[in-house]
């Protein structure tokens, strides 16, 4: 278990002060401008050392990230755009960050900035947090009181601008995100050009999620040999875990990464209603990342590596934990209704594929479908993948692709049985 | 071109512009790529996803080749060039699925659409689809929109390609429509169901690539299979848009543009395309003769003997009309002068020399507006006298041009500098310090018939003609009638212009229905309609309308163009030159041209450059002497531009658009 010391955000439960003054006790804020003074270079080469791969979910490693920004302005201003608009299902990590640890992402903000060239950051906060936004900007009001923000501080000068987005999901999608700051219709762009050469308002921009911004400030600190020494390889440093769903006591936690599934649920989770047995999936990371049966539950490994090697995705590491008391299918059709109504309707696949997903799910859940139909929603889900501008298709394909993959049979039966009347003895028999 | 690129295409290595996309690219291989949102001069939206390839050594998914420039792919690691690849199993599985997501909520009624036939979506989907359906859900329908009397709508038959939205936000200037909503409920609108105001909205139809947007003056008249189609020149505008006319039978039952990219690229104004119903009514389909103070129907004989004897012995005048072609403006002329008269086609009263075409057809081509750095307007309101050309330096203007005029202050859909109104503000831009600064930019200036047709026109001209030599910019006329630029060719002018010419005992008319001929003259008036120009007069000889017959017309950059025939004109009405060619030899002055090509050889040879077609002839001419400008604005008299010409006053749907735009600018804006 993570040792108290080496958590990074030290009040993410909201216990302790979180002004700027609370902030600067826990030793944020501490000779920022000696960080800035190591050089641009020198905060790519630590971020790239340190591991530290983006916490939204694609898990792009940051440092490598940061360093596709121009070196020289071309007399484009750089801009640093956060990604604040955290609206995943069961996701919600960020939102501690931003009400209980907001100098974190601030300060982060700035070394991040500076380390692209930036002058300014926009951070793009979901719709619905109201007292997250309150929390952050009286934070940011905090900061340029203190000179921490503001065209001098740490001779360098930075401007953070909290913007409120209108609560779509799709606005989470960097490039839709980039147009809705611009005050246009949140549809995702076209890559390429990709954001880090035509960004916010067709200036380089890079674009990270809350996290990865947050931790860099004590990277930066403690090195990034400190935090690379978390984790398996390739997976390093330590990461804000949510757990919901049935387990006793949800919650949100800071882990060191490749921590077992098990352990993580069973001491941080207060373990499976009714008990481990009691499990039947767990959704890892998001609602887009596909289920894992409690099988392989077991020996899972809660890091981007170890989701994959199960067919999921580590996603963001906020875990939706599943009981045997659930319909898997149905909370599947959940998912898949999600993505319908969040589809943004720009390009065709997912537009129309969202929709007739959803549409043969409802029947699935009823049993009300031929088992041809069980292939038929597979190859759609295919159809939809890999085709569509943004991800988003991606996110509404693997839950279905998931559910097939584990509970093929208990569509089957559900279907059998609507057919005769009759539930078939593996029914029967749970 | 410095930055070419080799890229492989299905085994087959081209060298493009490293810019192009990848679909350019595979067009310029001859390969084919299914697609529905992307067009040529359009913004890339690439939302249809029916354009995906498979590249080799990049993501393990199709991209979309609409999108992706060339010089993004990723060359091979021995620096091959990339590959991409369109008839792969990976590429046909992706456009079978997107066929099939297209189709899932497509209504397919396409034997009640009017788009069936020529549907983009009818047509891949028997390319690229599949033969049966899965879907087993119930589909979608929207709600539809009125969009006012043009554009009919379908929308449940829309595939949310969005080349609506982006032609009348970026062609037309006129933010109308977009998207709202998302997902499987996003539907394409008009803002504040208002109806669409956009003088160009009916190339929304071409553009549609399903039946969600139609013609709705067309509407269920015919299938596109069964219509015989022309193609030929637009003469409702100086322009002289490349169009393609559909005829059934002997009715012409719709008006669709040609690509011409020196020309009207590929679009059309609502006034020319939807003018056709203006071809069905108010025609003079036979001869008549004044008796009594009312017109009589006559056999073709009587009326050439009635000319004959009201012309024996008396002066003779010609006026050309508007819509005149080359061909019948010489053979007025060729019979008038051996009568001994004059002819004159400047109606409106601009009085260009007919011997210096420097000065009437200017020295810039159309084309030249869309590579322009600075646009000066003098006098000219382009957006109601040729819509297309507006859409050409709106373009411009996108591309970073600065527009400047002087004149008029509407709304052009682009920002525009507006100097002033007169004579003040181009002696401004004619004193202007450093004109140098401009000799390495493309400088055109436009002039308008608001500047040229009044007294002190000449001079006015002279002056643009002195800032146009001190800047090096192109000069540009814009001449609102087809036929000014070529009966100028064929010097069809009097000293003294119309009044002098309306002086003759005996005038004939070939189409004039611009300006009234005061109580006098004996009017032969021939032409299509029975307009303005027929109430005057005294023998009506029954034309052509210029669908029916072939004939050369000039447009205002100085370009001949043939425009062919379509159709027949009704009753006895004959081809225009055969008319005159007929009442030459009644007059006893047989003109020297038994057929159409004889009267063009006989043309050519006054005129060579007529003979040309479609190439601009570099104009030279010595400038004009300066002379007095009076204050006056530089402001044409308000016309109405869907009723500039008898066609169009005839047509029920021009009346219908006139009528909305009067009552769009009756209504109070909200601010007052």
């Amino acid at each position: 278990m993570l040792r108290d010391e080496d958590r990074i955000f030290q009040n993410i439960y909201g216990m302790k002060d979180r002004t700027l003054k609370g902030a600067q006790a826990r030793g944020l804020w501490d000779d920022t401008a000696g960080l800035l003074a190591r050089g641009r270079d020198w905060i790519i080469d630590e971020m790239k050392k340190s591991g530290l791969r983006g916490r939204g979910g694609a898990g792009f490693p940051t440092g490598l990230k940061w360093s596709f920004m121009p070196k020289e302005s071309d007399g484009r201003p750089h801009y640093l755009v956060v990604n604040a608009d955290e609206s995943e299902p069961a996701t919600c990590k960020d939102r501690e960050i931003m009400r209980h640890d907001p100098h974190t992402l601030i300060e982060g903000c700035v070394v991040a900035g500076f380390a692209m060239g930036a002058h300014a950051a926009y951070i793009y906060i979901r719709g619905e947090f109201i007292r997250e936004r309150e929390a952050l900007q009286s934070a940011i009001d905090e900061c340029y009181d203190a000179g921490l923000l503001g065209p001098d501080a740490h001779g360098w000068g930075f401007d953070v601008y909290l913007h409120h987005g209108a609560g779509a999901y799709i606005c989470g999608e960097e490039t839709a995100l980039l147009e809705s700051l611009e005050g246009k219709k949140g549809m995702p762009r076209l890559k390429p050009p990709f954001p880090a050469n035509t960004g916010l308002y067709g200036c380089p921009t890079t674009v990270n999620n809350v996290e990865s911004i947050a931790v860099a400030p004590t990277i930066l600190r403690r090195g990034g040999e400190w935090f690379a020494g978390f984790g398996r390889n390739n997976n390093a440093g330590t990461k804000l875990f949510g757990l919901t769903g049935h387990i006793n006591t949800p919650c949100v936690v800071e882990e060191a990464m490749s921590i077992p599934m098990r352990e993580l649920i069973e001491k941080h989770g207060g373990g499976v209603r009714g008990g481990w047995k009691n499990l039947k999936a767990v959704i890892p990371g998001g609602a887009s990342c596909p289920i894992i049966p409690a099988s392989q539950c077991e020996d899972a490994i809660m890091d981007y590596d170890g989701m994959r090697e199960l067919k999921s995705s580590f996603g963001t590491a906020c875990a939706i934990v599943i009981d045997q008391q659930t319909d898997v299918i149905k909370a599947v059709w959940r998912l898949a209704k999600f993505f319908k109504h969040e589809s943004c309707g720009q390009c065709t696949p997912c537009r129309e594929g969202t929709g007739w997903m959803m549409r043969v799910m409802d029947r699935l859940v009823t049993g009300d479908a031929e088992i041809e139909e069980i292939d038929m929603l597979l190859d759609v889900t295919k159809q939809v993948e890999g085709h569509t501008i943004c991800a988003l298709g991606d996110a509404a394909a693997w839950p279905i692709q998931g559910l097939i993959r584990h509970y093929r049979g208990e569509i089957e039966d559900r279907i059998k049985a609507k057919k005769t009347g009759r539930i078939s003895a593996a029914v029967a028999a749970e | 071109m410095s930055d070419l690129k080799k890229i492989s295409i299905d085994g087959e290595v081209i060298e493009v512009d490293g810019a192009m996309t990848i679909l350019q690219a595979c067009e310029a291989a001859g390969v084919e790529v299914p697609r529905f949102c992307y067009h040529e001069r359009l913004s890339i939206a690439g939302n249809c996803r029916m354009c995906l390839v498979e590249v080799k050594g990049g993501p393990p998914k199709p991209a979309a080749s609409c999108a992706m420039q060339v010089r993004d792919l990723r060359p091979g690691p021995e620096g091959q060039p990339p590959e991409v690849f369109t008839n792969t199993p990976m590429v046909k599985k992706a456009r079978e699925g997107v066929m099939e997501f297209l189709l899932i909520n497509h209504p397919l009624d396409c034997p009640i659409c009017d788009q069936g036939g020529e549907c983009d979506l009818q047509d891949q989907a028997m390319a690229y689809g599949v033969d049966f359906s899965r879907y087993r859900e119930p589909k979608r329908a929207a709600v539809d929109m009125d969009l006012g009397p043009l554009v009919g709508t379908c929308m449940t038959r829309c595939i949310s390609c969005t080349r609506c939205v982006r032609f009348i936000t970026e062609v037309a200037g006129v933010p109308e429509m977009g998207q709202t909503g998302r997902g499987e409920d996003s539907e394409i609108t008009n803002y504040l169901a208002q109806t669409l105001t956009s003088e160009l909205q009916g190339n929304i139809v071409d553009l549609c690539p399903v039946g969600a947007l139609t013609s709705k003056p067309y509407a269920f008249t015919a299938r596109p299979w069964e219509l015989k189609k022309t193609e030929t020149i637009d003469v409702m505008d100086g322009l002289g848009s490349n169009i393609r006319v559909d005829v059934r039978g002997r009715e012409v039952m719709r008006i669709l543009p040609r690509n011409h990219d020196g020309v009207n690229e590929e679009w059309l104004a609502d006034r020319s395309r939807f003018v056709w119903d203006g071809l069905r009514r108010q025609r003079l389909d036979k001869p008549y003769i004044r008796r009594d103070g009312k017109l009589a129907p006559a056999t073709w004989t009587e009326a050439f003997e009635a000319i004959a004897a009201a012309a024996k012995g008396k002066t003779v005048s010609g006026l050309v009309g508007d819509l005149a072609s080359t061909e019948s403006a010489f053979a007025l002329k060729s019979l008038v002068e051996s009568l001994g008269g004059v002819v004159e086609s400047r109606l409106n009263g601009a009085m260009l020399p007919a011997d210096n075409r420097a000065a009437y057809a200017g020295t810039a081509t159309i084309e030249d507006l869309e590579t322009a750095d600075r646009i000066l307007l003098v006098g000219v309101d382009p957006r109601s006298e040729a819509p297309v050309l507006n859409a050409r330096i709106r373009k411009a203007w996108l591309n970073g041009a600065t527009v400047g005029r002087i004149g008029a202050r509407n709304d052009l859909t682009y920002d525009v500098h507006h100097a002033g109104e007169g004579k003040a503000a181009l002696k401004d831009v004619l004193e202007m310090k450093n004109p140098e600064e401009n000799h390495d930019l493309n400088t055109v200036v436009v002039v308008g018939q608001g500047a040229l047709a009044r007294a002190d026109g000449l001079s006015i001209l002279a002056m643009v003609q002195e800032i146009c030599a001190r800047t090096q910019s192109g000069l540009l006329i814009l001449h609102t009638a087809a036929s000014r630029v070529g009966a100028l060719d064929l010097g069809c002018v009097a000293e003294g212009g119309v009044p002098e010419a309306l002086k003759a005992d005996v005038v004939f008319n070939l189409g004039a229905d611009e300006g009234d001929i005061p109580a006098g003259p004996f009017v032969v008036y021939q032409g299509s309609h029975g307009d303005r120009g027929a109430h005057r007069a005294d023998v009506i000889l029954p034309g052509a309308a210029w669908t029916e017959e072939s004939g050369i017309f000039v447009n205002t950059e100085g370009r001949p163009q043939m425009a062919n025939r379509c159709g027949f004109p009704p009753g006895d009405a004959r081809e225009n030159w055969a008319i005159l060619r007929a009442l030459s030899a009644t007059l006893g002055q047989t003109l020297p041209f038994d057929s159409l090509s004889a009267l063009r050889a006989k043309m050519f040879e006054a005129v060579p450059h007529l003979g040309q077609i479609d190439e601009v002839p570099v104009n030279e001419g010595p400038a004009l002497p300066a002379g007095d400008i009076d204050d006056a604005a530089f402001i044409a008299p308000v016309v109405d531009h869907y009723l500039t010409n008898p066609i169009q006053r005839a047509s029920t749907v021009m009346a219908e658009l006139s009528r909305l735009k009067a009552d769009r600018e009756a209504q109070p804006m909200a601010a007052e």
